[in-house]
C-alpha cells in the first residue's frame, strides 16, 4: 500500500518562473486497489507520480510504501517495491537489447545482480509463455532487438515486465497516451488483465476521463497540486464523463471566482 | 610486405585489439565518450616498465598495470557520476592529469626495457623466434580477453551495465544503480587499455610518455572499421569485429607507410588514420543510401 502525506514540490523556487507543482498533496491507496488519477495539464499528475517513483525529491512531506518510509530513497532502491510503465513506449525498454534481455532485466528487479547468466534457460521458457498470452507472436522473437517492435508492442512488453517481479505498487504514467486508439484499447485491456491476475496495487495517471471512470475502482482528480475529488464505489459508478466535466469546471470556476475577488 | 613486417603489423594490431575492446565497452556499451584511454595506455606501460625495471616479476607488473588502468577509468567515471562533470570533459581532465602522473611514475620521459625479462621472454619456448612467438602469445591473450568480455557482459551484472548505457532511466526503474554501473564499466574498459599499454611496453622495448598520443583514435578507428566489416549488434560478433578492426587497421597503416609510390611517411600516420575513420564512417551510410535510393539524412554522429 501507498501513503503519500502532505507532499510539497516547488520548481525554480524564488525565481520569476517559480511553479508550485504539489501543494500539500496527500493520497492513501490501500492494498490491492486500482486508482485512476486525472487532472488538467499542470495539475501535478506527473510530478506526483515521479515523486512516488523517486525521480523527483519532495521539498516536504513523506512517502510510505508498505509501511516503509521511502521519502529519501533513490529510484533504484525504490524499484524493489515500485514497478513502472512510462508514457513513452521507447522509455520503458532498452532498444539495443533483445526482448529476452529486456525481460531478464525486469525479472531481476529488486534482486542482487551477480555473475550468473542474465538470461537463464528456465526463465526463457517462462518469458515465452508470458509473451504468448499477448497474442502478438512475440514468443517467437525472443532474440530480436526490442527496438524493432512497434510502440504498442513495446508498451505491452513493458506491462508484462512490470508484472514479472512482485511490487507493492504499479505506476502507470499515461501509458496509452502515445498509442493509436485500437492499440491503446488493447494495452488498456491488457493492463486490466495483468492487474487483476496479480492483484496489483495500481495507480494509473490518464488524461482520458472515459478511461479514468471505466478502469479501476477509484478515481482521484488533481488540481493545482492537490486532490480535489476522490470518488469510489457506488458514487463513482453513477458518474459519467459529463458529470466529471461539470465537477472539473466547478473546481476551475471557483478558481476564477477567487481571482475575481482578488481583482475586485 | 615482408613476413617480418607482416608479423609486426599483426603484433601491434593484436595489442591494440585490447584497446579496441576497451573502447567498444566505453563508447558502445556504456555510451561514454572516454578519452582517458590516451592516458591509461601509457599509464599501463609506465607502471609495467618501472616495475620490471626495479626487478619485480613481469607477471606482477602486467597485473599492476591492468589495475592501474582500472583505477584511472574508475576516477573518470567518478568525476562524471559523483561530481557531475560532463562525461567527455571528465575524461579529458583525467587524460591530462595522467600525463603528469605518468611522468612521475617513470621519473622521466621514458624507461627502456632492452635486456629485462618480460612476460614474452619468460614464456618463450625454445627454438621459436620472437617475431613468431610474440604475436602468438598476444593472440592467445586477446582471445581470452574477448571471451571474458563476452561472458561478463552476458551475466546479470554485465547486462545491467549495458542497460545503463542503452537507457539509464529505464535501468534505474528496474532497480539498477546506474552510477555504480558506469564506474564498473569504465574501470573494466580502462583495465583492458592498461593491460594493452603494459604489453606494448614489453614488446616495443620500453615505455615512453608519448606512447599514448592518439590511442583513442586508434581504438575508435578499430571499432568503426570492425563494425564496417562485420556489422552486428550481437555482443559475440561486435567484440570480434573490434579485434578484426584493430588488425585490419594496422595493415592499412603498414601498407600505406610501406608503399613507396604513395610517398607517405611515418609523420602522415595521423592523417591516414583520420581519413580511414572518415571512410569507415561514410561507407555504410553510402551503402544504405544506394539501397534505399533516398536522400542522405542529416549528418548523424557516430
Amino acid at each position: 500500500m501507498l501513503d503519500a502525506k502532505d507532499l510539497f514540490i516547488t520548481f525554480n523556487p524564488d525565481t520569476p518562473i517559480e511553479t508550485k507543482a504539489l501543494r500539500g498533496m496527500s493520497l492513501e491507496i490501500p492494498l490491492g486497489q486500482f486508482v485512476t488519477v486525472i487532472g488538467s495539464n499542470g495539475a501535478g499528475k506527473s510530478t506526483f507520480l515521479n515523486a512516488i517513483a523517486g525521480g523527483l525529491a519532495v521539498d516536504t512531506g513523506t512517502i510510505t510504501i508498505d509501511g516503509l518510509d521511502v521519502t529519501n530513497e533513490p529510484v533504484w532502491t525504490r524499484a524493489q517495491r515500485v514497478a513502472r510503465v512510462f508514457q513513452d513506449p521507447m522509455a520503458g525498454t532498452c532498444e539495443d537489447l533483445t526482448i529476452e534481455e529486456n525481460m531478464a532485466l525486469a525479472q531481476q528487479r529488486g534482486t542482487r545482480r551477480g555473475l550468473r547468466s542474465a538470461v537463464k534457460k528456465s526463465e526463457r521458457e517462462m518469458f515465452r509463455e508470458k509473451l504468448s498470452t499477448l497474442g502478438l507472436g512475440l514468443e517467437n522473437r525472443l532474440t530480436d532487438r526490442i527496438g524493432l517492435l512497434s510502440g504498442g508492442q513495446r508498451q505491452a512488453v513493458s506491462l508484462l515486465m512490470a508484472s514479472l517481479q512482485p511490487s507493492r505498487i504499479l505506476l502507470l504514467d499515461e501509458h496509452t497516451a502515445a498509442l493509436d486508439p485500437r492499440t491503446a484499447d488493447f494495452v488498456l485491456k491488457l493492463t486490466q488483465r495483468i492487474v487483476a491476475e496479480n492483484k496489483l496495487t495500481t495507480m494509473m495517471v490518464t488524461h482520458s476521463m472515459r478511461q479514468a471512470l471505466d478502469v479501476g475502482e477509484r478515481t482521484v482528480m488533481l488540481h493545482q497540486g492537490q486532490v480535489v475529488l476522490d470518488v469510489a464505489g457506488e458514487e463513482r459508478s453513477r458518474l459519467d464523463v459529463p458529470d466529471l466535466l461539470k465537477m472539473f469546471a466547478k473546481v476551475r470556476g471557483e478558481e476564477l471566482a477567487d481571482d475575481a475577488l482578488l481583482l475586485g | 610486405m615482408s613476413l617480418f613486417s607482416f608479423l609486426g603489423a599483426v603484433e601491434i594490431g593484436l595489442i591494440f585489439a585490447l584497446v579496441a575492446l576497451g573502447v567498444y565497452i566505453s563508447f558502445r556499451l556504456l555510451r561514454f565518450p572516454d578519452l582517458t584511454v590516451d592516458g591509461s595506455f601509457p599509464l599501463g606501460g609506465a607502471v609495467c616498465a618501472i616495475m620490471i625495471h626495479n626487478g619485480y616479476s613481469p607477471y606482477l607488473a602486467t597485473v599492476a598495470a591492468t589495475l592501474a588502468g582500472a583505477v584511472a577509468g574508475y576516477i573518470t567515471g567518478w568525476l562524471n557520476v559523483r561530481l557531475r562533470i560532463m562525461d567527455l570533459l571528465a575524461s579529458i581532465l583525467m587524460m591530462i592529469a595522467l600525463f603528469s602522473v605518468n611522468l612521475r611514475i617513470m621519473g622521466g620521459p621514458n624507461i627502456p626495457l632492452i635486456n629485462d625479462p618480460t612476460v614474452f621472454t619468460l614464456l618463450q619456448p625454445e627454438g621459436l623466434q620472437d617475431f613468431w612467438w610474440r604475436p602468438l602469445l598476444l593472440l592467445v591473450l586477446v582471445i581470452v580477453a574477448k571471451f571474458a568480455v563476452d561472458w561478463f557482459f552476458s551475466t546479470e551484472r554485465g547486462l545491467a551495465i549495458r542497460a545503463t548505457g542503452s537507457n539509464s532511466r529505464m535501468a534505474r526503474a528496474q532497480g539498477i544503480n546506474t552510477g555504480a554501473m558506469v564506474l564498473l564499466g569504465m574501470a573494466i574498459s580502462n583495465a583492458l587499455v592498461g593491460l594493452s599499454g603494459a604489453l606494448f611496453a614489453q614488446t616495443q622495448g620500453g615505455a615512453d610518455i608519448s606512447m599514448g598520443i592518439g590511442t583513442i583514435v586508434i581504438g575508435l578507428a578499430a571499432v568503426i572499421v570492425g563494425e564496417a566489416i562485420l556489422p552486428s549488434r550481437r555482443l559475440v560478433y561486435a567484440s570480434l569485429a573490434a579485434i578484426i578492426g584493430a588488425i585490419v587497421y594496422r595493415f592499412f597503416i603498414a601498407a600505406a607507410l610501406n608503399s613507396d609510390f604513395i610517398g607517405l611517411k611515418a609523420q602522415d600516420l595521423n592523417l591516414v588514420t583520420a581519413l580511414l575513420v572518415t571512410l569507415a564512417l561514410v561507407v555504410p551510410n553510402f551503402k544504405r543510401m544506394l539501397q534505399h535510393k533516398r536522400l542522405p539524412d542529416a549528418p548523424k554522429s557516430m
